[in-house]
């Protein structure tokens, strides 16, 4: 390191400069470590062992402020989602993909990330469709079409993951403008770019093709994996989609995975409609019936179309006699804590617990865990607004990130709360 | 949320979590009574501890008006009872189980018998299942090897259509962490919730046909790990009703509408969603949007 070596040439003149200035004989980067003691944060517990730092409150308070965030963006409009998505993910498979900047390549990892998006993507949103495009050559080819089955698009993309020629932002806008204006009104139209390149190699106007989508109100959305570029900014900001550059893979993840909850609807995008759908029923095990999508017989549970009867193998899907979408109840039902969601608790200030009006708990109303630290004192809590329970942090993240449900609302008759659910 | 798949557990430790239905309203008008229901149930808890040493038990009872937790096997405030006669188990589950009945008819408020009609209040089944999965999760955070949890529903009562929601939360939820959710109906029509929760988490639905014989059926269906469950023949599913209730009348419907803004349920064609507001066949353009306009980008 440069410090070390420049304490025996000049001996102790030296020391008090570079205590006092860490600015003038570092390097830049040497300047953020500077300052640095992370070895005073470790601490020991009883035996002599390294104890690994409590970042429990940290990341309580992390998780916090993202909640606030978007609960006061919530809170302010009556913002409506877009439950039903055609979205078209847009691969850039140009050369650009092949750095390895991100281990393997930005392909393999653009790869394993796509992945884990569809899946979480039709988790959160069964109702909606996929479709894949890939930008090679300067080209855009379209993988899959729009569907419903997470597997076919998995398999497709896995199959295809190789890279070379130029990125073609305008033939990949052109192909999927051409996708989504077959679309039914009430869908909200989508497009996720996965951007690697640095440039992007166009027949026309690019201007134009940005404001086509804009006219036929898709919401266009980038990720970038190497630096900003004013062009994907542009669209996005026209479109009203959200651009942002992935730092690394974790990040890169992160930044996916944002899009899979539905977004705030722009309410004169799609028009509300009615439209007509079959709840089938199970069959028994012992049913046997020629099924749709196999055209053989086949046992065992499966589904009947209320409207021709037929058997199909799965749902959601769309019945290949008589076109009636078929989905289950709880395929709606997997969206209905997107329409009502609960409110983020409140935090417990431990000053206020010793000697005051209210009898605070001494357990979790949730998991029944200690809420005291260590010594018997109240330890961090949060405590629900509607039904005044106390929850310990980790009850706090679940509730909020998973079970959409508090449990003290829940188990309380008579408390002034809980959804208008039918 | 740390995944299940992630830790090491061993295959026939089992964390069984059973809620529990009180509601006085059925089993006042059932014909089994709910004592020999309890020493059923009682019986059964025991035969799990002693499968193995460390397998643990946690009790939650479903009342009418609140839910709360009876009994934990791995908790350390088990007193046993004085004599020593009984297990804690039985010991300080009745106390507990008196305590929560007596607080539960006092929560209740005054009910209107007009307005009530003649269904039986429904208990509250998703305020349990949402406290039984908040347990489990403080399982899996304890630490690299834990218990194979399982939730079993012991329920009579109707289910309560305003709970359709958090039920399906709590199920969704579930899925999530791979906790199977098993379910022992004893009332009169089969229950659709729990035929669903049963269905989406891979676990048990089971409707015993002699009552009589209750123990017999918990030990020989719901006693066993999950791992074991491969190599045993239990009862198949008789068909799950996945039918929806439409919003407007509340009758179950195979064919309906769905408003694509909030996805509420309609049995007929309507020119306005009851529910969100939305008109039907044209762009909406309520005052709400104007707001949404300011927020883009």
């Amino acid at each position: 390191m440069n410090n070390t070596v420049k304490r025996p040439l000049n001996g102790g003149v030296e020391d008090d400069d570079e205590d006092e200035a860490d600015g003038a004989d570092l390097e830049a980067w040497e300047r953020t470590y500077a300052e640095d003691r992370s070895w005073e944060s470790l601490q020991e517990d009883e035996s002599g062992l390294l104890r690994p730092i409590d970042t429990t409150a940290i990341h309580h308070a992390q998780y916090r402020r993202r909640l606030r965030a978007l609960a006061s963006t919530a809170a302010t409009a009556r913002i409506q989602k877009g439950l039903i998505r055609y979205l078209y993910i847009v691969a850039d498979l140009s050369k650009a993909a092949s750095e390895t900047d991100l281990k393997p390549s930005r392909m393999a990892v653009i790869g394993r990330q796509v992945e884990a998006f569809i899946r979480e993507f039709f988790d959160q949103n069964p109702l909606s469709h996929i479709g894949l495009v890939t930008i090679k050559d300067g080209i855009a080819h379209c993988l899959t079409e729009l569907g419903g089955s997470p597997e076919s698009h998995i398999k497709a993309l896995m199959g295809k993951l190789e890279c070379s020629g130029d990125a073609s932002l305008q033939n990949a806008l052109e192909l999927v403008l051409g996708y989504l204006n077959q679309i039914p009104s009430y869908g909200h139209r989508e497009v996720l770019i996965l951007y690697s390149a640095l440039s992007t190699c166009d027949p026309g106007d690019l201007m134009e093709t940005i404001q086509k989508c804009k006219k036929s109100k898709i919401r266009c959305s980038v990720i970038g994996l190497a630096a900003e570029m004013f062009i994907c900014k542009h669209l996005s900001q026209e479109t009203g989609g959200t651009y942002s550059v992935a730092l690394d893979e974790s990040h890169l993840k992160e930044l996916v995975l944002e899009h899979a909850p539905p977004p705030p609807a722009i309410a004169e995008y799609a028009t509300a409609n009615l439209i007509k759908m079959g709840f089938p029923q199970r069959a028994a095990e012992s049913a046997v019936a020629i099924c749709t999508c196999h055209e053989e017989a086949r046992t065992g549970g499966g589904y009947t179309c209320p409207r021709c009867k037929v058997r199909v193998c799965e749902l959601p899907t769309e019945c290949r006699i008589c076109g009636l979408t078929l989905i289950s109840s709880p395929h709606l039902a997997r969206s209905y804590h997107h329409l009502f969601p609960i409110v983020p608790f409140d935090e417990v200030s431990q000053t206020s617990q010793n000697g005051s009006s209210h009898n605070f708990s001494s357990d979790c109303f949730g998991c029944q865990q200690s809420l005291l630290s260590q010594g018997n004192k109240p330890g961090l809590s949060v405590t629900c607004p509607k039904c005044k329970q106390q929850f310990c942090l980790d009850c706090d993240i679940y509730i909020h990130e998973s079970l959409h449900n508090c449990p003290g609302c829940e188990s309380f008759r008579h408390s002034n709360s809980v959804t208008t659910a039918q | 949320m740390p995944s299940a798949p992630s830790k090491l557990y061993s295959d026939d430790v089992s964390l069984l979590v059973v809620t529990l239905d009180t509601n006085p309203f059925f089993w006042s008008t059932f014909s089994f009574p709910f004592s020999e229901f309890l020493s059923h149930v009682l019986a059964f808890l025991n035969s799990i501890l002693l499968l193995s040493q460390l397998n643990q038990v946690v009790v939650i009872a479903t009342g009418c008006n609140s839910c709360t937790y009876l009994y934990d096997s791995s908790s350390d405030k088990n007193h046993g009872s004085t004599t020593g006669s009984m297990p804690s188990l039985y010991s300080d589950l009745l106390h507990n189980l008196e305590v929560f009945l007596a607080g539960d008819q006092q929560l209740a408020k005054p009910r209107v018998n007009a307005a009530g009609g003649g269904a039986p209040p429904p208990s509250l089944l998703s305020g349990s299942l949402s406290m039984a999965l908040c347990y489990i999760q403080r399982a899996f955070r304890s630490g690299p090897i834990h218990p194979q949890p399982r939730i079993l529903c012991l329920q009579g009562s109707a289910d309560g259509p305003e709970q359709y929601v958090a039920i399906m939360n709590s199920i969704f939820s579930a899925q999530h962490s791979t906790v199977p959710i098993d379910s022992c109906y004893i009332g009169s029509n089969n229950s659709a919730f729990l035929q669903q929760a049963s269905y989406i988490t891979g676990g048990i639905y089971y409707r015993p046909p002699h009552l009589d014989g209750l123990f017999q059926y918990f030990s020989t269906v719901f006693a066993t790990d999950l791992h074991s469950r491969a190599f045993l023949r239990l009862p198949k599913s008789v068909g799950v009703d996945f039918r929806a209730s439409c919003f407007c009348h509340k009758q179950t419907i195979d064919m309906g509408y769905v408003c694509s803004v909030c996805l509420s349920i309609f049995c007929e064609h309507h020119d306005k969603c009851s529910t969100c507001g939305s008109v039907f066949g044209q762009a909406q353009s309520n005052v709400p949007s104007s707001t949404d306009r300011k927020r883009k980008a």
